[in-house]
């Protein structure tokens, strides 16, 4: 059996006292040991930011990667090798501003991973500048009149985009945050979990106190996770801010649909070509 | 009259119009009877309505390019007859389908073969694209080629994708040869002699294809890219037969990425792509050069800047390659000389991308990627020499993942493997994958980690240097031609042509650009007071790096940018220039309407 702190690794944690992230990390290592998933077989991966150094911090297997990138190295892992847990962990910038595109693709593609994203509405690492879910008129160094454009709602995105799992959580529920991340590991197929994650140096808006009064668990609010509808009705919703499973469907993932990954996983695979092989090859050109 | 033992068909008309499969039965029966044929698609941008010229060169094997004008023009509409006719060599015969071609008034350069297409195919099932099985039985019988295996090729040809349609198109060819033997007179100033052997026929992106395959490539991943795609096209239907997964990625940053993470896992990842989408995997390139990860990445080039000429071909990405990611790391680059070449040099890449944990560039370019060329099959070795470098399975005590080792090469544990946990950085690391670039800035560190890095450079230096060049004729010659990559056929063509008209000529040509294989280049150079570096770009990239690379210059340069391959007639002439004691330092060859009048600067 193990526990939360088996997960973690001897390097310093270098963020900033009180940041959202810590609770993240916390809540990860919770749901990992929960599951009791072997260290050498989870593979985390970052992209850039504060919130991707998060790899740093696990004794597991992980890649720190591009900025944006990390989704389709994960994919790329996944697909290498199927019987790895693989985890993506970056922030809002990373995952819904530069690398916006690969999040659309990994929701339609559906392979198992899981996707937490630490979500603290402003670049954090690059000192202050809006993020795409900053809301409009948030002041930051690069808007200071103002944020003239209108905050991505992920959730709502991610359920019509594709996704067969969507969650939210809040940092400062560490607890509910871990069951939220357990179920989403669990899930067969892409899991997208966005994070409330306050940044307490540079968000001096939405913060824990913020936050504190607004969210709601779906739990108690009575959701039907597979109601799509539903589940866009709570992603859009302005009164609270609620947390929990929004969205949860079981479709096929691409490992089921796809033809080379029916077998073993490709990294055992043979290598090379058996003398008929290269034969009906050679056939083929002739 | 002396009897010519070669011939040059071009088949054209509009992109659509099937000249692709006529072209490869064309091909196809020329490999089983025997000969060469090297088959150049000049073609547009269209899937439908742009003018498309396949030229093909059939002969001995091997033919070693595309060849000049035309003997004969299978012309599947008016606009191709009219417009290529200029082109005609000597005792040249142009086909067509009487129906919808009219013959041009006055006095041709050639014979105008019409052949009656609807009268003999009256009573079938018409489709439009019958005339080409016809006009190609026609000629088929004007080569002489052997009629059991032209209809072969033709019946091989639709039984793969259309099986009904075989029988049908074999009666519709032999219609067309029938015709043309009761009203045509054979091509008496050409006889086509087979050696009896069968050979295959391969595009030089159907041989990388290949070599990942035998070379246990496990993951290709790509987004649609003229010239790259048909290396997607070729794996699609076939990965999954060979515990491999072909993946079309949603851009070439993910596609990269994608690689570079299956990579990661531990098995042999390829992206192929040309420059354009290079340049969205640049960043990636670095990624892998900083985490140690090995990936192959296949850069078919093409016209360029920009969207540039898609479907044309050049050698204008080298610095591309070479300067590929921002900061330093090791890296290769290799470039393939032709398809049989492309598979081992597949192969070779992988080998060096595993043994160094690093990134490998593949140069190809258009002329050679969509190039069909007949080969021996037995030229192809199934059997290649595949290298995965050092992987550690068991771990006692600390792992290191960058232990700082003499060779550079940290040993790699891949996931799922007890005890080798590590993060693989894209930020500056220590040996055990800690960064080291924020907050605890480590400047001996820093130094220490990218000697590391780049003393694997040592290592590939070594490897590559057997496999830097090739060298064709003698020493003492009168001049030295170099060159890189596809144009080695063509190049080597022109080579023996200065040597038979009285010019002792030697061709040097390279393999590996990065890391340039100085020491076996430069005394080599300097063999000959004239060197001429022919190059398919504007700029000499080549006699750029050279110069960079061992202080050397050329006396001159032959140089073509037009979108066109060196055509081996033109660049003969070129080469002559040369040897002219006020040749002019840089010539420039324009294809004027898909070849021949050469254009000097």
């Amino acid at each position: 059996m193990s526990t939360a702190v088996d997960y973690r690794s001897r390097v310093r944690r270098t963020w900033c006292p009180g940041c959202g992230d810590y609770g993240v990390l916390h809540a990860l290592q919770t749901a990992c040991a929960a599951l009791s998933i072997e260290r050498r077989n989870l593979v985390v991966v970052s992209g850039i930011g504060c919130s991707s150094a998060l790899p740093h911090f696990l004794n597991v297997y992980g890649v720190h990667t591009l900025h944006g990138r990390a989704l389709p190295v994960a994919q790329g892992i996944k697909m290498a090798n199927k019987d790895l847990t693989v985890i993506v962990a970056g922030g809002d910038g990373d995952g819904y501003g530069i690398g916006a595109g690969h999040l659309i693709h990994a929701l339609r593609r559906n392979l198992d991973i899981t996707y937490i994203v630490m979500d603290n509405r402003i670049y954090g690492l690059t000192t202050g500048q809006a993020s795409p879910t900053s809301d409009r008129g948030h002041k930051t160094k690069s808007t200071p009149a103002g944020n003239p454009e209108c905050a991505l709602n992920p959730p709502a995105l991610a359920v019509v985009g594709g996704a067969t799992f969507v969650g939210r959580g809040f940092s400062g529920e560490p607890v509910h945050l871990a069951e939220v991340m357990q179920r989403a590991i669990r899930h067969k197929g892409f899991s997208l979990v966005d994070v409330y994650s306050p940044c307490v140096t540079w968000n001096k808006v939405n913060t824990y106190d913020f936050y504190r009064p607004r969210v709601v668990k779906l739990e108690q609010e009575g959701h039907d996770p597979s109601d799509r509808e539903a589940a866009i009705r709570q992603a859009l919703r302005e009164d609270r801010l609620p947390i929990g499973v929004l969205y949860e469907i079981d479709e096929p993932t691409f490992a089921e649909e796809e033809p080379s990954l029916q077998g073993e996983p490709l990294v055992r695979s043979r290598i090379g070509l058996t003398a008929s092989e290269w034969a009906a090859l050679m056939e083929e050109f002739s | 009259m002396t009897k010519q033992r070669e011939a040059t068909v071009w088949i054209g008309g509009e992109a659509g119009e099937g000249i692709a499969s006529a072209g490869d039965v064309f091909v196809k029966t020329a490999a089983r009877a025997g000969l060469g044929a090297f088959a150049h698609n000049s073609y547009q941008s269209v899937i439908r309505g742009g003018e498309v010229v396949l030229q093909i060169r059939t002969g001995p094997h091997p033919v070693l390019s595309q060849g000049g004008k035309w003997d004969f023009l299978l012309a599947l509409n008016q606009r191709v007859l009219d417009h290529y006719l200029p082109w005609a060599a000597p005792h040249a015969a142009a086909l067509f389908n009487a129906d919808i071609v009219a013959p041009p008034e006055g006095s041709a350069p050639a014979a105008l073969l019409g052949l009656p297409v609807g009268e003999l195919t009256a009573g079938l099932d018409q489709k439009p694209v019958m005339q080409n099985t016809i006009l190609l039985g026609a000629l088929a019988f004007l080569l002489g080629l052997p009629r059991e295996l032209f209809e072969g090729s033709v019946r091989a040809q639709f039984e793969k994708r259309k099986p009904k349609l075989a029988e049908l198109n074999v009666d519709v060819a032999r219609r067309g040869w029938e015709y043309a033997e009761q009203h045509f007179p054979p091509a008496e100033h050409i006889t086509l002699a087979g050696d009896g052997k069968r050979r295959i026929v391969i595009t030089g992106n159907q041989a990388v294809g290949l070599g990942a395959v035998a070379g246990g490539c496990k993951f290709y991943s790509a987004y649609p890219m003229t010239p790259a795609s048909s290396i997607m096209h070729w794996l699609a239907p076939r990965a999954a037969r060979y515990g491999m997964l072909m993946k079309q990625a949603e851009d070439e940053l993910a596609a990269m990425n994608m690689a570079i993470g299956a990579g990661f896992a531990g098995v042999r990842a390829m992206v192929g792509t040309s420059g354009g989408g290079f340049a969205l995997m640049t960043e990636a390139v670095g990624l892998a050069g900083m985490i140690e990860s090995p990936v192959v990445a296949v850069l078919s080039q093409r016209g360029g800047p920009s969207t540039g000429l898609p479907t044309k071909t050049e050698q204008g990405d080298l610095f591309q390659a070479l300067g590929a990611s921002q900061g330093e790391y090791p890296k290769a680059v290799l470039a393939a000389l032709d398809p049989v070449d492309a598979y081992y040099a597949a192969v070779e890449a992988h080998n060096l991308a595993e043994k160094y944990q690093m990134p490998v560039i593949l140069l190809l370019d258009l002329y050679l990627s969509e190039r069909h060329v007949t080969a021996d099959p037995e030229s192809l070795n199934p059997d290649v020499a595949i290298e995965r470098g050092e992987v550690v399975r068991e771990i006692e005590g600390e792992y290191l993942r960058y232990r700082d080792t003499v060779s550079g090469v940290s040993p790699r544990a891949l996931p799922g493997t007890p005890g080798g946990m590590h993060v693989a950085a894209s930020d500056e690391h220590n040996e055990e994958g800690v960064l080291i670039s924020d907050w605890y800035t480590n400047p001996t560190m820093r130094t220490r980690m990218m000697e590391k890095r780049m003393r694997k450079m040592k290592g590939v230096r070594r490897d590559t240097a057997e496999r830097g060049l090739v060298c064709e004729g003698p020493e003492d010659a009168e001049i030295t031609i170099v060159g890189w990559g596809s144009t080695f056929h063509v190049l080597e063509e022109a080579r023996r042509a200065l040597a038979d008209a009285g010019h002792p000529a030697r061709l040097i040509q390279f393999r590996t650009l990065w890391p340039f294989p100085a020491e076996q280049a430069l005394p080599l150079l300097r063999k000959t007071k004239r060197t001429v570096c022919v190059e398919n770009n504007a700029g000499g990239l080549l006699a750029r790096l050279i110069r960079q690379e061992t202080g050397f210059a050329f006396s001159h340069a032959v140089r073509k940018y037009d979108g066109e391959p060196f055509s081996a007639g033109p660049l003969t002439q070129a080469l002559e220039i040369c040897l002219r004691p006020k040749a002019p330092k840089v010539q420039t060859l324009i294809s004027a309407e898909l070849d021949l009048p050469v254009v000097f600067q």
